[in-house]
């Protein structure tokens, strides 16, 4: 027990200095690819190619006046950062990383708290940050901050749905909704991103629309609401809502990984899976689950740069109309799919099957892509009918 | 049996007592010289008209309210998710819980279609 506890602050610590860190460098990193995206430097004076920027703007934010607007509420004012804070570091909290590292004492799984509630804890803990950010947007008594606190929590409680539909698909395939096991099962056979991929489809569009990214970032979109609910918030305050959304980044990435990429498992191999606990085994399952998240870290942040933000109209169109009939005739489709392999064919779960899940999958983006190409669901800026 | 919790429950500890830590020290740290003028809201530079308590769109609670809804519906395909394959349809077997999960459904869209018929996910 002792043990136990000493290993999980260590672990604790480690966790959060890591997200800490990372979201440091993440918001270097955004600055400097978007430069790069955009024919321009970008911060490369503190330090080396600008690596202490992130520990200059952490200490300007410090030593920053803030400003209380006149009328806010101020309980709920200074309440409201901490309130989105909070949930948002905790979410990586059952996250496994890596393969378990052997000690003297015993062996160390490589997960904060392996729950037995597995990801419902992260659905449940990150939609509580909606709360931060409607306490935002109310306390500053200022109206684009309140209008930019309601389109959040429209827009996050509208793909929480469409996201906990396509959990439901990795959740008939895995049969548990521990991660741990769901990353075992994972590393039997394919990786969730073949059998499941229009799961996979659904939850990185509802990821990016949880985390108010582009191009859904309606809650803080400059043009029209200058900067939405954190509009009157200035120094560590709107640092900490900043530290937030982009820790919310880094666990949805983590999850994607996690649900759809294996986790930690190393490709091609049996190594990492097989045999007896080793230091070098931890090591090298840490380095992969970090290379894979920050794939999806490069791809957030390459999409911001690249695709144009949705309207208002246009985004809850496509939440309610588009992903969540898709999500739940896709869990139809499936659920019907693996009653007939499993029961009339006899096939228990393996590669086979999980290949011929695959196909389907195929099949039903070609169909899906083609029925949303058609320019009246989702039309975009295109002209229709005028031409 | 809880013993998992426990470190959930660390993590909340000290993840709280940073986020307090962070207001508190910024609190102290920074000077604090008011104006009337720094202090009013931010509306890009114009003196602010009104209050910011207007009303808002109803259609925020209507979304609020087909959340519910909807997000219940998602909760209870859970326990049904876990056993369908997983247990391989432990008691009732596959094609039960294949038919009780598209008779579910089926309930679902009626309801779906309805709201939509509704026009209640219009935007304008």
């Amino acid at each position: 027990m002792t043990f136990f506890l000493i290993a999980s602050l260590i672990k604790i610590l480690a966790v959060f200095t890591v997200i800490m860190v990372g979201v440091a460098l993440l918001t270097l990193a955004e600055r400097r690819i978007c430069a790069w995206m955009q024919d321009r430097l970008g911060p490369n004076r503190v330090g080396p190619q600008g690596l202490l920027q992130p520990a200059a703007d952490g200490l300007k934010n410090i030593f920053k006046e803030e400003t209380y607007p006149a009328q806010a509420d101020k309980t709920l004012f200074v309440l409201a950062p901490a309130v989105s804070f909070i949930p948002a570091l905790l979410t990586f909290a059952v996250i496994p990383f890596a393969a378990p590292l052997p000690t003297p004492w015993g062996q160390v799984s490589m997960v904060v708290a392996d729950l037995p509630v597995g990801f419902l804890y992260i659905l449940a803990i990150s939609s509580l940050g909606v709360y931060g950010i409607v306490l935002a947007g109310w306390s500053s008594n200022n109206k684009y901050a309140l209008l930019g606190g309601l389109r959040a929590s429209a827009q996050m409680i509208s793909y929480e749905i469409a996201m906990g539909m396509s959990t439901v698909a990795v959740l008939l395939l895995a049969g548990n909704v521990t991660l741990s096991q769901i990353i075992a099962r994972q590393q039997d056979s394919l990786w969730f991103v073949l059998p499941l991929g229009l799961a996979f489809f659904i939850f990185i569009v509802a990821a990016f629309a949880e985390t108010n990214r582009l191009p859904f970032d309606l809650p803080e979109a400059e043009g029209e609401l200058i900067a939405g609910y954190h509009t009157e918030y200035s120094a560590m305050k709107f640092s900490m809502f900043y530290i937030a959304e982009y820790s919310n980044m880094v666990t949805a990435s983590a999850l994607m990984v996690t649900l759809f990429f294996g986790g930690w498992d190393i490709p091609f191999t049996n190594w990492d899976t097989t045999g007896p606990a080793e230091v070098l085994k931890t090591l090298a399952t840490l380095a992969v689950f970090g290379f894979k998240t920050i794939c999806f870290l490069f791809l957030y942040i390459w999409v911001r740069w690249t695709l144009p933000r949705f309207r208002y109209d246009q985004l809850m169109a496509l939440g309610w109309k588009v992903m969540l009939p898709l999500a739940l005739v896709y869990l139809t489709i499936l659920a019907t799919a693996i009653w007939i392999l499993h029961t009339r064919l006899g096939w228990a779960y393996e590669a086979r099957f999980a290949w011929a899940l695959a196909g389907l999958n195929a099949g039903l983006a070609v169909v899906l892509f083609w029925f949303l190409d058609r320019g009246r669901l989702v039309s975009g800026s295109v002209e229709t009918g005028s031409a | 049996m809880l013993q998992p919790y426990i470190p959930v429950l660390l993590l909340i500890l000290f993840v709280a007592a940073n986020a307090v830590m962070m207001i508190v020290v910024s609190h102290y740290a920074a000077p604090r010289r008011p104006t009337p003028l720094k202090d009013a809201p931010y509306e890009s530079g114009m003196p602010p008209l009104g209050s910011a308590r207007e009303r808002f769109s109803v259609k925020f609670y209507l979304v609020a309210m087909l959340f519910i809804v909807f997000d219940i519906e998602t909760v209870f395909l859970f326990p049904w998710g876990t056993i369908f394959f997983g247990d391989a349809g432990a008691g009732p077997g596959m094609g039960f819980l294949l038919v009780e999960m598209l008779v579910f459904m089926v309930i679902l869209a009626v309801g779906y279609v309805y709201v939509w018929k509704r026009r209640a996910l219009e935007w304008d």
